[in-house]
């Protein structure tokens, strides 16, 4: 790629007609190979940033660039195809074993039956799963980690280069939840994968992301590593935001030193 | 069995089955193909969605009848234009009005379900289609019709046995189905018919139900097996029902036959007589007044029993009575200017309108002719059949003799008499060549003012039938050969108990009356 950023918001902004905006004056970069984690409350616009990214939804103002490209003079499909997108809530086709799901978008972009099946196999390897055991399984046969183990492969079939991710861990209990994260990084590493990812829970996104972009109410409050964040946040809300699990992790080492 | 009018029931299904299932098979994949769209379409657009399933809710509220009904007259509009744009119109009659209105009355069920069916999807799975890169038609192919296919199914369902049901209507437009045994059974009291034809379309609809039961929860439960088995099941019902359809060499001599039982009994006695002359001949029955003559005019019937005085008064427009042989020259002379339409001649007695009422409440009131009613007519009540209170006839009556009625019902004509009878009605509108006009112990009211037309039974052939000199030859031992009286007593005999009361055995019985009588004539003449 050319430039340096895979993906470069400059000043946008989303309304849904007369309301107030979701996004405000929004300006944000993404390096190649980067990995980063929006973090914010419900209700702050952060699903829509994501979703202006590979045009789910189209801004009020201001432009979006992927790669060299304008998002805006691209083809909508063609983008999404390029793009990996793993959905809060898997968004699997019930009506599609495994395999077909994994294999929906290159099945949109031609390539054949073989290179498929080979794709299919290389995925679930990657993600952890027996090919032969889960290829002809449906979703309604998988547990809520596998489901999204499959996800996350079929967000990764047609070999994107960026992935974005909306609470993909959100709904899986901690250990599954773990131990996804982790393999997900390691992906993330391997494939050299530039990724956004959207998550609520700012532990997530420390241990995870490398760099870290808050949002509140439509705006992009602090951006930084997750060590910047978390031990000198100069936002207030951000303030407010990193209190909670310092103190937990506090408490957490303390528990363990045998103090009370 | 061995009421011989279950076997004639049981010879009659190929035909009325066939028929049956073509028009319903074409209606269901005419909702379809209009349909399936059009849903698609409505969960795009709200608005659009709203218009779409509130036109489909109105014309669910249409009878089914009145829907059929509504699409002869709508048709014989669009041929005539195309007739006069393109110079070749189409039959208004039969098939197409019956499967325009099937079919437009199977489209809610569809519609309703798919549209259910696609915006019942999980928002998230919707939401997955765009995120992987799927163009809104291959998230419709792909993702959204399938996932609805059970619910769109289920819709199907209700489609199909609505529209089976439902083309038992189709007779009076003139399309056979299996309506025709409903219809020729309560007009002829053949209750053994009216019991074989709801039987036969229930046992119809319930099969198709079951199969497409079977296909429905093979889609749901990804069972191809059951959707195979429940496709072929289909497959063979349609296909055996359409064999003789298609494998029945065109009957070259269709003869048409209006809604009352001497009209069937001519029908069959037509039809018998083309037979014997080596023609091949099939019936059309149970179709309206209006529309029978209509059919004979586009030459989608070749033959049929009119009666003079309703050419006089429907289609001459003439308001004043004439006498019998004026009448019939005169319409001959109109039909043959007007239509090409070939008047072979009358068959000798005369089905008029008449006015009728018990001998014994007649006597007690001093009743003798339509005059004398006029002063008691307002404290007494009528009853006519459907079609008689719009008839010109009525209102000649009305005119001439000043006549009000307390109260005016519409009766079954097979049930008036009997209601006269009881007294449940004081005066009918009786047919002359009504046998139970004696079986009821009625008189018919004398017409000083002739208010009434005559009504000779007379044999019209079809303009492109004008020059066949076979059809004439065939149909011509029938001319002036049935007497009033002949004709009350097989009339009659359609009511008996029996199982030689159906069209086809009286039309037998009539033929020897009738061959007899001519040799007989012969004899003396010797």
């Amino acid at each position: 790629m050319a430039g340096k950023n895979a993906i470069e918001l400059q000043g946008v902004s989303k309304r849904y007609g007369a309301h107030a905006n979701v996004l405000d004056d929004v300006s944000l970069s993404v390096t190649n190979g980067e990995f980063l984690a929006i973090v914010g409350p419900s209700g702050s616009g952060k699903t829509t940033l994501l979703r202006l990214i590979n045009r789910l939804a189209e801004p009020t103002g201001g432009t979006i660039r992927v790669g060299d490209t304008n998002v805006a003079e691209t083809d909508p499909i063609l983008l999404r195809r390029r793009i990996g997108y793993v959905f809060q809530g898997v968004g699997l086709f019930p009506h599609m074993t495994v395999a077909e799901n994994i294999a929906i978008t290159p099945r949109l972009i031609g390539w054949d039956d073989e290179k498929r099946a080979a794709r299919t196999g290389e995925l679930l390897a990657l993600v952890r799963l027996d090919p032969e055991k889960y290829r002809e399984r449906f979703p309604a046969e998988l547990s809520g980690g596998e489901r999204q183990r499959v996800g996350v492969a079929r967000a990764l079939a047609a070999e994107p280069k960026i992935v974005l991710m909306d609470e993909p861990f959100g709904a899986l209990d901690a250990l599954t939840r773990d131990a996804l994260q982790k393999d997900y990084r390691g992906l993330h590493e391997r494939l050299s994968l530039t990724t956004v990812m959207i998550t609520h829970d700012l532990t997530e996104a420390a241990l995870l992301a490398d760099r870290i972009a808050v949002i509140h109410r439509g705006k992009i409050v602090e951006q930084g590593t997750p060590r910047e964040l978390m031990t000198a946040p100069k936002d207030a809300y951000v303030r407010e935001l990193v209190e909670t699990p310092k103190e937990q992790a506090e408490r957490l080492a303390a528990l363990m030193r045998g103090k009370p | 069995m061995s009421d011989p009018r279950f076997s004639e029931a049981l010879a009659r299904l190929p035909d009325y089955l066939g028929s049956h299932v073509l028009v319903s098979v074409t209606a269901l994949v005419l909702g379809l193909a209009v349909s399936l769209p059009l849903a698609v379409v409505a969960t795009r657009h709200r608005h659009l969605r709203n218009l779409i399933l509130g036109f489909a809710s109105i014309v669910q509220t249409i009878p089914g009848l009145a829907l059929l009904a509504l699409f002869y007259p709508l048709l014989l509009a669009l041929s005539a234009l195309t007739e006069k744009i393109f110079g070749a119109g189409f039959s208004a009659l039969g098939f197409l009005p019956s499967v325009l209105a099937l079919a437009l009355y199977s489209m809610l069920p569809i519609l309703r379900n798919t549209v259910t069916g696609i915006l019942g999807i999980n928002p998230a799975i919707k939401e997955a289609t765009l995120g992987v890169g799927m163009t809104e038609r291959q998230a419709l192919t792909m993702v959204e019709l399938p996932l609805a296919l059970p619910v769109i199914m289920a819709g199907i369902r209700t489609a199909a046995v609505w529209v089976i049901g439902t083309a038992t209507l189709a007779t009076p437009v003139g399309q056979t189905s299996l309506g025709n045994y409903i219809f020729t059974g309560l007009q002829t009291q053949n209750w053994v018919f009216v019991v074989f034809g709801c039987v036969a379309s229930a046992a119809l609809a319930l099969a198709v139900d079951q199969l497409l039961a079977l296909m429905e929860s093979g889609v749901s439960a990804r069972k191809r097996s059951r959707i195979l088995i429940g496709g072929i099941g289909i497959a063979l019902i349609v296909a055996a029902a359409l064999a003789p359809v298609f494998a029945r060499p065109q009957a070259a001599y269709i003869v048409g036959a209006k809604t009352f039982t001497e009209q069937y009994i001519l029908e069959s006695l037509i039809e018998q007589r083309l037979r014997a002359a080596g023609l091949s001949a099939r019936g059309r029955d149970g179709l309206g007044s209006v529309v029978i003559f209509d059919a004979l005019k586009t030459g989608d019937i070749d033959v049929y029993v009119e009666y003079s005085g309703t050419l006089w008064a429907n289609q001459l427009k003439q308001t004043e009575a004439k006498p019998r042989a004026e009448v019939l020259a005169e319409v001959k002379a109109w039909l043959a200017k007007n239509y090409n339409i070939i008047m072979l001649g009358d068959l000798g007695f005369e089905n008029a309108y008449a006015l009728a009422m018990s001998r014994k409440k007649a006597e007690q009131l001093g009743i003798k002719s339509i005059a004398d009613l006029a002063r008691f007519a307002p404290q007494l009540s009528i009853a006519g059949d459907y079609e008689f209170f719009a008839r010109p006839e009525w209102k000649s009556i009305q005119a001439n003799y000043g006549l009000t009625f307390r109260e005016r019902r519409l009766i079954q004509p097979e049930f008036m008499y009997q209601a006269a009878e009881a007294g449940e009605v004081d005066v009918i509108s009786a047919y002359t060549s009504e046998g139970r006009i004696k079986q009821h112990d009625l008189v018919v009211l004398d017409d000083p003012k002739h208010a009434i037309p005559p009504y000779d039974a007379i044999l019209l052939v079809s303009p492109k039938r004008a020059h066949d000199e076979k059809l004439a030859s065939a149909l011509k031992p029938l001319l002036g050969a049935i007497s009033v009286d002949l004709m009350r007593e097989a009339n009659l005999r359609a009511d008996g108990k029996g199982g030689k009361s159906s069209p086809d055995e009286i039309a037998k019985w009539l033929w020897e009356k009738i061959e007899n009588s001519s040799s007989r004539a012969q004899h003396s003449t010797k």
